[in-house]
């Protein structure tokens, strides 16, 4: 497929999966990711696939968990209250340090909430989200394109570090129709030694999550967190956008990012020095991406959450330079004009503390 | 010297840690057996559960996956989608499969899964200390019903061969028990019959065994058989629930 073809995020998603070599997916209907349960349920028959609509959130997680320790490469998607009910599968995953791809078509919250895009899952995703010291790798991606290239690459570093990785959409880019390209893509297939799918010709493997004495356990938390170590030292990703010369810097992901992006643009024009960075790997936070941009007097963090990325974005920058928050919620999404104004108002703001003092910059 | 009797090859060589007169070890001897004779140990995955058996898969010489509490029909589900050609088989308590677990053993039975579940059933909660079970009987003392289970205020034990008995999906539903050994022998015709049908192919397929629990009971191994006998065989009455081979010659 080296043509453009114009796709559905959600199905972009269930189509990127498929040319990384995914066959298997779990998972159970809940808006608004379904067109990609719906999209694999139509091509995996064909492709001698296993499509399995489970009676369960937890269900559907743990059929994953199942998978993934037979060693194929293994999906499952959801949205925020879905994801929540996983939370117990991905735990044990990361214990038993299963590679997995979860999609999350994140949406308004806390509870029911609404369908309507959100990114207030940041913490769940890039804490942990369930008991135990773990991480997932989280991925944002901010157009249909870009979907299917972290949706591919989050096969890869899940087989690569044997650990869970989780692809964060929302409503919108879900939704939304893209110019995609598929190009020539080869997965990476690792061998997998250490699968429990039959013993023949070598001694049993066992996946487990128990380490039940403490001298082990802790022997195993140390082994999980020198890997997280590595993830973060090897996996930081993120878009630098006109930051050359940018003393204002706007941080965004996903959805608010193309938002902010354009806002950026605007500003620019206006002749406010200000630049982006996008933040495209969200566990492993790329702190990296701050420490290369020179001259910034001053950071707003565009999300559409309470104000949960701002935490990395401060212990990025150990606050040296004033932070501040452009947040909207429950589905809400930020304009344009919000965000400009923002940025005016944090240009006026910084030029008026330079005439008093030389502020410390970035 | 002649070989009159070994352990199975299917099992380790670690001594059990259950309880002394738990009939777990029973069961892990039959299920070995078993795994002997069908030639199947290299591509069998066990699943096991959370509760006493947590550690099933130290004794068995087969790939070992452990699972969530409850979840391990799900989870045998996503290995046999994955690997069709192997054995996969679940090794849970009452707890597991009957409470915490209800859904995914009735949604993998209703979807006629081919893997064989063995269901362990001895009334209580054995590893978190002889809590009340699904399956705990009216009248019966636990660690949570310190007064007896009483209908009103517990509700009743859950019959899980009756339950699942009605669905299209499973091959074969059966209940044993281990309290003698003319019952061990059927137990392992049983357990030996589902992983046949497994095999076959055909669908889904439990075991349940009625088992003792001499450490939560507060009785000693010979006093726990006559108590099974006593209280449990009226209540979890023993026999083939569902037999899609029957079925099909009663048709004809």
């Amino acid at each position: 497929m080296g043509k453009k073809l114009l796709m559905k995020g959600n199905e972009a998603a269930g189509e990127a999966a498929i040319t990384a070599g995914c066959r298997h997916f779990f998972g159970y209907p809940i808006t608004p990711q379904s067109e990609l349960p719906a999209y694999l349920s139509r091509k995996f028959p064909k492709i001698g696939g296993v499509f399995l609509q489970s009676e369960s959130e937890i269900a559907a997680i743990n059929m994953v968990y199942g998978a993934a320790a037979a060693g194929v490469r293994v999906l499952t998607s959801s949205s925020s209250p879905g994801i929540s009910l996983k939370q117990e599968g991905i735990s044990y995953l990361a214990g038993a340090e299963l590679p997995c791809v979860i999609i999350n078509v994140v949406r308004g919250g806390p509870g029911l909430g609404t369908i309507q895009p959100s990114q207030a899952d940041y913490f769940q995703a890039t804490k942990g989200g369930g008991h135990g010291d773990f991480r997932n790798i989280v991925l944002a991606p901010s157009t249909v394109q870009e979907i299917v290239d972290m949706v591919r690459l989050a096969f890869d570093l899940a087989d690569k570090y044997r650990n869970p990785a989780l692809v964060m959409l929302d409503g919108v880019l879900g939704q939304m129709m893209e110019a995609v390209e598929f190009g020539e893509y080869q997965p990476a297939t690792p061998e997998k030694p250490w699968a429990a799918n039959g013993c023949k010709g070598r001694e049993p493997n066992l996946v487990t999550s128990i380490h039940i004495q403490s001298e082990d356990l802790e022997k195993h938390n140390l082994h999980l967190q020198k890997k997280y170590a590595q993830i973060v030292e090897n996996e930081q990703r993120a878009e630098l956008y006109h930051t050359e010369g940018a003393e204002i810097l706007v941080v965004a992901y996903g959805s608010a990012a193309r938002i902010a992006k354009t806002a950026v643009r605007e500003a620019r024009e206006k002749g406010i020095p200000v630049g982006m960075l996008r933040p495209i790997s969200l566990y492993p936070f790329p702190e990296k991406y701050f420490h290369q941009v020179k001259g910034i007097k001053a950071i707003v963090v565009v999300e559409m959450s309470a104000g949960q990325m701002i935490e990395d974005v401060r212990l990025s920058v150990r606050d040296r330079v004033p932070v501040e928050l452009i947040s909207r919620m429950g589905g809400m999404m930020p304009s344009i004009h919000e965000i400009l104004t923002g940025i005016e108002k944090l240009w006026n703001n910084t030029r008026e503390k330079e005439g008093l003092k030389s502020e410390s910059c970035l | 010297m002649k070989v009159v009797y070994e352990p199975p090859k299917s099992l380790t060589d670690k001594p059990f840690i259950y309880c002394p007169g738990c009939t777990h070890g029973i069961i892990h001897r039959i299920i070995a057996e078993v795994m002997d004779e069908l030639g199947i140990r290299e591509k069998t995955i066990m699943v096991s559960p959370v509760g006493c058996s947590v550690f099933a898969y130290e004794y068995f010489r087969c790939d070992g996956v452990q699972a969530a509490h409850g979840r391990a029909p799900a989870v045998a589900t996503g290995i046999k989608r994955s690997v069709p050609d192997s054995i996969v088989f679940t090794y849970q308590g009452d707890g597991d499969l009957a409470a915490i677990g209800t859904a995914e053993t009735v949604h993998a039975a209703t979807r006629g899964e081919k893997i064989t579940a063995i269901f362990v059933n001895n009334v209580v909660y054995g590893m978190t200390g002889g809590q009340m079970a699904p399956t705990t009987l009216i009248g019966q003392k636990t660690e949570t019903t310190p007064y007896g289970r009483d209908q009103q205020l517990h509700g009743n034990p859950i019959k899980v061969c009756e339950m699942l008995s009605a669905l299209t999906g499973p091959s074969y539903i059966t209940r044993v028990a281990v309290n003698n050994p003319a019952n061990v022998i059927k137990a392992k015709k049983a357990v030996k019959r589902a992983f046949q049908d497994q095999i076959a192919g055909k669908g889904f397929t439990l075991v349940e065994i009625l088992s003792t629990c001499p450490s939560n009971w507060g009785k000693n191994p010979l006093e726990c058989l006559k108590w099974l006998e006593e209280n449990m065989l009226p209540a979890f009455p023993l026999g083939v629930y569902k037999d899609i081979d029957q079925e099909a010659k009663k048709d004809v």
